[in-house]
């Protein structure tokens, strides 16, 4: 039986870069930031309130799994926004919206009512984009 | 630019929101220094009462808890860094390093000493055993293996 997710992958084209823009401006935590080598580094993440689930900023770069063709399409195809990685929730969508708006985070959707809630979408620093909400209480 | 139905409805006034996202800033940028409430809740041209209960709805706790919040989570990267405990209850806005290891302890449950001894033997093993904190199937991916 299937329990819970502990990792999950965000292609990034800049790992300094990422760092930045998820430690420094969504208010991530860093888990763990390890070289690998002289040039490879292993750099996770969690949401403030949620450290077992880490989430991998993983380099888009030449080697293991990429050859240079499969690099030079996935660095493209993240860069072009492709990809949308995941749902992120907060208590309170208007004022992290402001607040990550002040901290140049980019939205490509402003906070609109859904079903479940109110909800924005944003892109990070590669070009990933995430859900933002708020949902709404439980019946 | 057209107001969305969310920025019409619940916060018709958007620019009380603002102000809670600057009082919020203005803790995260000034943690370190003697700052109280009165100080946070002028920052954001509010009076005391109503500025704690916008903040708690926003952010889920009261400034003070939020500031205290930011204090601690910055002594965690500190100590982790093997920056001594004295200094970093000074970085973070303590005047005295017993009360912050008396905090520090009811928020972390152990003693900033103790976490920051934790860190260090934690990176110590890491750098001798790599990848022992990659899941394997990350480890071949990135070819480490």
């Amino acid at each position: 039986m299937i329990t819970k997710v502990t990792h999950m992958c965000v292609y990034v084209l800049d790992q300094d870069s990422a760092y930045d823009f998820y430690v420094n401006k969504l208010g991530f935590k860093v888990h763990t930031d390890a070289p690998m080598g002289p040039d490879a580094r292993w750099l996770t993440v969690t949401p403030p309130a949620q450290p077992e689930l880490e989430i991998t900023l993983f380099l888009v770069k030449e080697g293991g799994v990429f050859d240079a063709e499969t690099t030079r399409t996935m660095r493209n195809l993240v860069k072009k926004g492709t990809f949308g990685a995941a749902v992120f929730t907060c208590q309170d969508l208007m004022t992290t919206y402001e607040e990550l708006k002040v901290k140049g985070v980019e939205f490509i959707k402003t906070p609109t009512k859904e079903f479940y809630g109110y909800e924005a979408l944003f892109k990070d620093d590669s070009g990933n984009w995430f859900s933002l909400s708020q949902l709404n209480p439980e019946p | 630019m057209t107001k969305t139905k969310m920025e019409q409805e619940p916060y018709k006034n958007l620019y009380l929101c603002k102000r809670i996202v600057q009082a919020k800033l203005f803790i995260d940028l000034h943690y370190a220094e003697d700052i109280d409430l009165e100080q946070i809740a002028c920052t954001a041209y509010f009076s005391k009462f109503h500025f704690c209960r916008l903040f708690k709805k926003a952010y889920g706790k009261t400034p003070h808890h939020y500031l205290t919040q930011v204090r601690i989570d910055n002594a965690l990267r500190l100590l982790g860094q093997g920056v001594p405990v004295a200094e970093v209850s000074f970085r973070v806005g303590f005047d005295s390093s017993t009360s912050f290891a008396a905090l520090f302890k009811k928020h972390y449950g152990a003693s900033p000493s103790d976490y920051r001894a934790r860190q260090l033997k934690k990176q110590a093993w890491l750098v001798s055993n790599r990848l022992r904190a990659v899941p394997n199937c990350f480890a071949e991916a990135h070819g480490w293996k």
